[in-house]
């Protein structure tokens, strides 16, 4: 095995005014599939292609945004090593005991220098409706709404990017494939621990803990425009999209989840391997990086957060 | 209508006030995530009844609700309704 260390982003969990309108978004729009509904009122979500247990948690509560993002690591061992070396770093950290999500194991869980949970984990249950592994068909059953395969990343706004940064390349071995350099220092980066383009970005903003996107993942540009129809058809919140980021590479659309939360569906992207060099966009191409067709920024994308 | 802005506009009773706006093409009030989630279409109505969706409280409070703010994807109108823009400017986001 030469992944190591930090696997992929393993859940989110995000806070949503109206339970049952969000269900029916990400299961009958996005087309991920229910798990389980716990007694604490939590749902529990997985893209059809992901094996493990859930990747998705909806929570009701007075203010949408995002709880937490879970990452999933290699090994107990590889946890134990982490959890050593974010307390090292001074960085308090908080051991969620297995069970608090159902079919997962033990967390470790901290706050980065943005104001955002992260959490790292090494086990969970396999989904029961995992893809098969016998002869496997493309997929166990077609897949719903925009077909989107699995929970792919998230992009969060807050302070201290520089302080990010180098607690992810450092302590968490991430790599920075990509990053927006302004006059007056880094305004974004985009971050990866496997062969993704981003597995985590992060955006400048004064206020810490705010939420941009969760994204699924799609396996075609023509995927992109069946999302496209299915928000006109059932009036989904549409954000920008059909359009392409030239920061990258990936062919996208974004739109709000019923309680505002940003959502977005995109295919492509690049290969990145750790030897890259990271891919530098100035202040006067910004909008090329950001929308590489449209290529101007807009005020509703780059400021709606939750 | 939305004072000060270019004219009034028709809303349904059960039509948010800011989807009417958008489909009359007038853009007197920010359009963010039209899920009450985000407070770009937050506005202070000074005259009309009206009732409200739920909307994040960390944009409308329960205080400012009583005063008469609301975000204008969850608000409905049941009489004819004077608005103003009452977006709250952030801190400081990306240019």
């Amino acid at each position: 095995m030469s992944l190591t260390g930090v696997l992929r982003p393993g859940y989110v969990q995000l806070r949503v005014l109206d339970l049952a309108a969000a269900v029916t978004h990400y299961v009958d729009r996005i087309g991920l599939d229910e798990v389980s509904r716990e007694k604490d009122g939590r749902v529990y979500l997985k893209g059809w292609d992901e094996f493990d247990r859930h990747s998705v948690i909806l929570r009701e509560a007075d203010t949408p945004g995002m709880d937490v993002v879970g990452f999933k690591v290699a090994s107990d061992g590889e946890l134990d090593a982490f959890k050593n070396r974010i307390e090292a770093k001074g960085i308090a950290v908080r051991e969620v005991p297995a069970g608090e999500q159902p079919g997962m194991g033990r967390r470790v869980s901290f706050v980065v220098p943005t104001g955002h949970r992260i959490e790292l984990f090494a086990q969970v249950e396999q989904s029961k409706t995992a893809p098969p592994i016998m002869n496997p068909d493309v997929w166990p059953s077609e897949p719903r709404g925009m077909r989107a395969t699995r929970f792919d990343h998230v992009l969060l706004y807050g302070p201290d990017i520089d302080g990010v940064t180098a607690f992810f390349t450092e302590v968490l071995g991430f790599g920075v494939a990509e990053k927006v350099e302004m006059p007056d220092g880094t305004l974004a980066v985009w971050l990866s621990c496997s062969n993704k383009a981003h597995d985590i970005a992060f955006v400048k903003h004064a206020e810490p803990g705010k939420f941009h996107h969760a994204a699924f993942f799609l396996e075609s540009w023509h995927d992109v425009g069946h999302a496209a129809d299915i928000i006109a058809r059932y009036n989904v919140s549409l954000d920008i999209g059909p359009t392409r980021h030239g920061i990258t590479r990936g062919q996208t659309i974004y739109f709000f989840d019923p309680s505002g939360n940003r959502n977005e569906v995109f295919a492509g992207g690049y290969t990145h391997y750790p030897d890259h060099p990271t891919r530098i966009w100035t202040a006067d191409e910004l909008g090329k990086g950001i929308f590489y067709y449209q290529k101007e920024l807009n005020d509703r994308f780059l400021g709606v957060v939750t | 209508m939305v004072d000060g802005a270019a004219g009034a506009f028709a809303c349904n009773a059960d039509t948010p006030v800011l989807i009417a706006m958008e489909r009359s093409g007038r853009k007197a009030i920010a359009v963010g995530c039209r899920g009450g989630g985000c407070g770009f279409c937050r506005v202070r109505i000074r005259a009309g009844a009206y009732r409200t969706g739920r909307m994040s409280r960390a944009h409308v409070t329960a205080e400012e609700e009583r005063q008469g703010y609301a975000l204008a994807c969850r608000l409905f109108p049941l009489e004819d309704l004077v608005l103003v823009p009452a977006r709250r400017v952030a801190g400081t986001g990306p240019p």
